[in-house]
């Protein structure tokens, strides 16, 4: 283990009003590296992943015990404010959600309201690379002025994906991103994500096994709100330590 | 045993029978009867519905058309000098002193000269009882003239006269000589004189602007009343409601639906909002009574107490659709501007609220027009007196001087026991029901307009 750890988790716990959710979860998350966070339905793993930035906030009965530092600082600490965090922790969702603005509108959002760019000409270049970013450039160099709404599923997830890095976060957290998604646009998605660890500490939460397999580093396998098990990706599909993993993995439980 | 054995045979299901596609069988016949009926039953109901619209719409533009119409008496008047400045020296204080009744015997001498022209003599004793065809107004009207061109003194000047009610209902059908004989304002020689004028183009029938530009006026001359001033009025309290509701019920909106915690304070203020969009509108009216003149002073009879009652009263219904078209944005659209880094005000401001703009938009003309209708309230704030004609100069100054409103003043018309008030009353509704389906046009217009930008 060479790489830093970009968010450390540490006896976290999540309650819905009376509903234990997530139940004391250590992890590790490393800077540059995909971490894939699997398990059955309603087990808690996106329930973990919008702990992380503290989207949960909004949901006025849930309430978050434990520690989540981001490079060691508590994201949960009262001076912090979440606006600030959320720039730095940015987020894709299950379903492609774009503005009802323009493509180009929909990029600069974030830069604009974080005053990222001084002029036109930088917000200009700040969407140039973020759609390059996200492989959405060259399909929509020619129509930046269009709706984002208009565009396929795949594109419109990139596209939402472009509008993440755009603020220049550090950590990316993806919510099943491809769950909407047919198969071509999930490799162009799975590819794309290949490619943004490069710069990015990416978490990603996915139904798909295959696809936690091909994209990430290290896996975490989520039961009933506990973290059954955490490890090298490699080591969890082909050697797991637990019975539990092993049966889900095999598709006996899920 | 053998019990068992048959109950069982019996509760086997009963083998399908393979028949032909061709021929319905009795079971699909029943049901398609059953959806033709229902398709009957459902045009018939749409059928009645569109007979009492038609009827209704029907009803109001028969009866209110002949408002829009009046009786006009065309009289050549000798403006005598003798008679109205005797000194002869134009002096505008010395043409004030002489009234109205300075002017009556012009008009008698006026009325009898064009009889004369006409061939006719004048059938009663006194001069007085011709001047009974043209309105009580009309040595208003000539000493207005006067007053406002006192170099045409002397002249013989032209006037179109309003005439009488009773003689506007001889042209419109609804006097006549039978029901004339116990009215002690008008004879039959007047309608023989009537007649004849009317052959000769004297008294006709034209569109009449005052009544959509002027003002209400007293019992005894329904033929020079107007809505003008009352719709002057409304106008005015439109803007108050526009003006105080939009602004109060959008903020209380987007707090209670954005940034209000879920506890039984904003539960108990949810079900109370909901309670008040119930509440007659006599009710609000009282309250305008109470809080507004008797306690806060605010003058009587003003459209800015009509329109904050009608404001407390459209309030409701505004935070309603404001509500629920807030409620109709997508959570993703909230989700997506936080994730990227907005605060919540900046997610309400940039995204929920131009998604929501054009049900908002809608919810406020459907306020603004119920606003529009109303007349309860306004009878408990004295918003039905009637309006002097001073129009313009004292209307228009302000929300603070007395007016009355378009539906008060048709409740006013249509109680006033003189038939010529019907009719004033139905073109009145026409003239309401013309700024509803403009507001509704509206509505439609920015609606579509909006919707186009996503």
């Amino acid at each position: 283990m060479t790489k830093e750890i970009k968010i450390e988790a540490r006896a976290v716990q999540v309650f819905y009003g009376s509903t234990h959710a997530i139940k004391d979860v250590d992890v590790d998350i490393e800077d540059k590296t995909v971490t894939a966070f699997i398990g059955p339905s309603g087990c808690g793993k996106s329930t973990f992943l919008r702990c992380l930035n503290r989207m949960n906030d909004t949901i006025d009965v849930a309430r978050v015990e434990g520690s989540i530092k981001l490079d060691s600082e508590d994201i949960y600490d009262p001076k912090v404010d979440p606006v600030q965090l959320r720039a730095k922790v940015g987020m894709v969702f299950q379903k492609p959600n774009p503005f009802p603005k323009s493509i180009y509108d929909n990029v600069a959002y974030g830069p604009r309201i974080h005053g990222l760019s001084r002029n036109k000409a930088e917000l200009d270049q700040i969407v140039e690379k973020a759609l390059r970013g996200a492989a959405l450039w060259d399909e929509v160099k020619d129509r930046l002025d269009t709706p984002g709404t208009g565009l396929s599923g795949g594109q419109q997830q990139r596209l939402c994906i472009a509008r993440a890095v755009a603020t220049e976060p550090e950590v990316l957290l993806m919510d099943e991103p491809c769950s909407a998604l047919d198969p071509i646009a999930t490799g162009q998605v799975e590819d794309l994500i290949d490619e943004l660890k490069a710069n990015y500490s990416v978490v990603i939460v996915t139904h798909s096994m295959q696809q936690a397999a091909r994209v990430s580093q290290r896996t975490a396998f989520f039961h009933l709100g506990n973290l059954v098990e955490f490890g090298d990706t490699g080591q969890i599909f082909t050697n797991p330590k637990d019975p539990r993993t092993e049966s889900y993995i095999t598709g006996r439980i899920g | 045993m053998t019990d068992a054995t048959a109950g069982a045979s019996t509760a086997q299901p009963r083998t399908r029978t393979s028949t032909s596609l061709l021929t319905p069988d009795s079971r699909t016949r029943r049901r398609n009867a059953a959806e033709r009926r229902f398709k009957i039953y459902g045009l018939i109901a749409v059928s009645i519905g569109l007979l009492f619209l038609v009827l209704l719409l029907s009803t109001i533009i028969f009866n209110g058309l002949r408002g829009f119409q009046q009786t006009f008496v065309t009289v050549n008047v000798e403006l005598l000098e003798e008679k109205l400045d005797k000194n002869g020296n134009r002096d505008p204080a010395d043409l004030r002193k002489v009234s109205t009744f300075g002017y009556a015997p012009l008009i008698d001498a006026a009325l009898e000269s064009k009889l004369e022209t006409l061939g006719l003599e004048n059938p009663f004793a006194k001069a007085s009882d011709l001047r009974k065809m043209l309105s009580a107004g009309a040595p208003a009207q000539v000493r207005d003239f006067v007053l406002e061109n006192p170099d045409r003194i002397g002249e013989t000047v032209t006037f179109r006269m309003l005439a009488s009610s009773r003689v506007d209902g001889y042209l419109k059908g609804r006097v006549t000589r039978e029901s004339i004989e116990r009215d002690k304002n008008l004879d039959a020689a007047h309608l023989d004189l009537v007649d004849v004028m009317r052959e000769s183009g004297t008294v006709r029938k034209s569109f009449n602007w005052d009544f959509i530009l002027g003002a209400d006026a007293s019992e005894s001359r329904p033929e020079s009343a107007g809505i003008g001033v009352a719709m002057i009025g409304s106008f005015y309290m439109m803007l108050v409601v526009l003006g105080l509701s939009l602004p109060i019920g959008v903020a209380a909106s987007i707090y209670l639906e954005e940034f209000a915690p879920k506890n039984r304070i904003t539960d108990f203020i949810e079900v109370n909002i909901s309670n008040l969009a119930a509440v007659p509108s006599i009710v609000f009216g009282i309250l305008g009574l109470a809080v507004f003149i008797q306690f806060a002073h605010l003058p009587q009879s003003a459209p800015l107490v009509g329109g904050l009652v009608l404001t407390l009263m459209t309030l409701p219904t505004i935070i309603i659709a404001t509500r629920a078209s807030l409620k109709a944005v997508s959570p993703s659209i909230r989700e997506a501007a936080l994730g990227v880094g907005a605060s919540r005000m900046q997610a309400v401001f940039h995204h929920v609220l131009p998604l929501a703009a054009p049900g908002i938009l809608t919810g406020t003309i459907i306020g603004l027009a119920q606003a529009l209708g109303e007349t309860a309230p306004l009878l408990l704030i004295g918003m039905v007196g009637f309006i002097a004609s001073n129009y313009p100069e004292s209307i228009v100054d302000g929300f603070m001087s007395p007016n009355s409103a378009m539906p008060a003043q048709i409740f006013e018309w249509a109680k006033r026991a003189d038939p010529a008030y019907y009719e004033r009353a139905w073109g009145g509704i026409i003239i309401l029901l013309c700024f509803l389906v403009v507001m509704n046009a509206i509505a439609i217009i920015l609606r579509r307009r909006f919707e186009r930008r996503w």
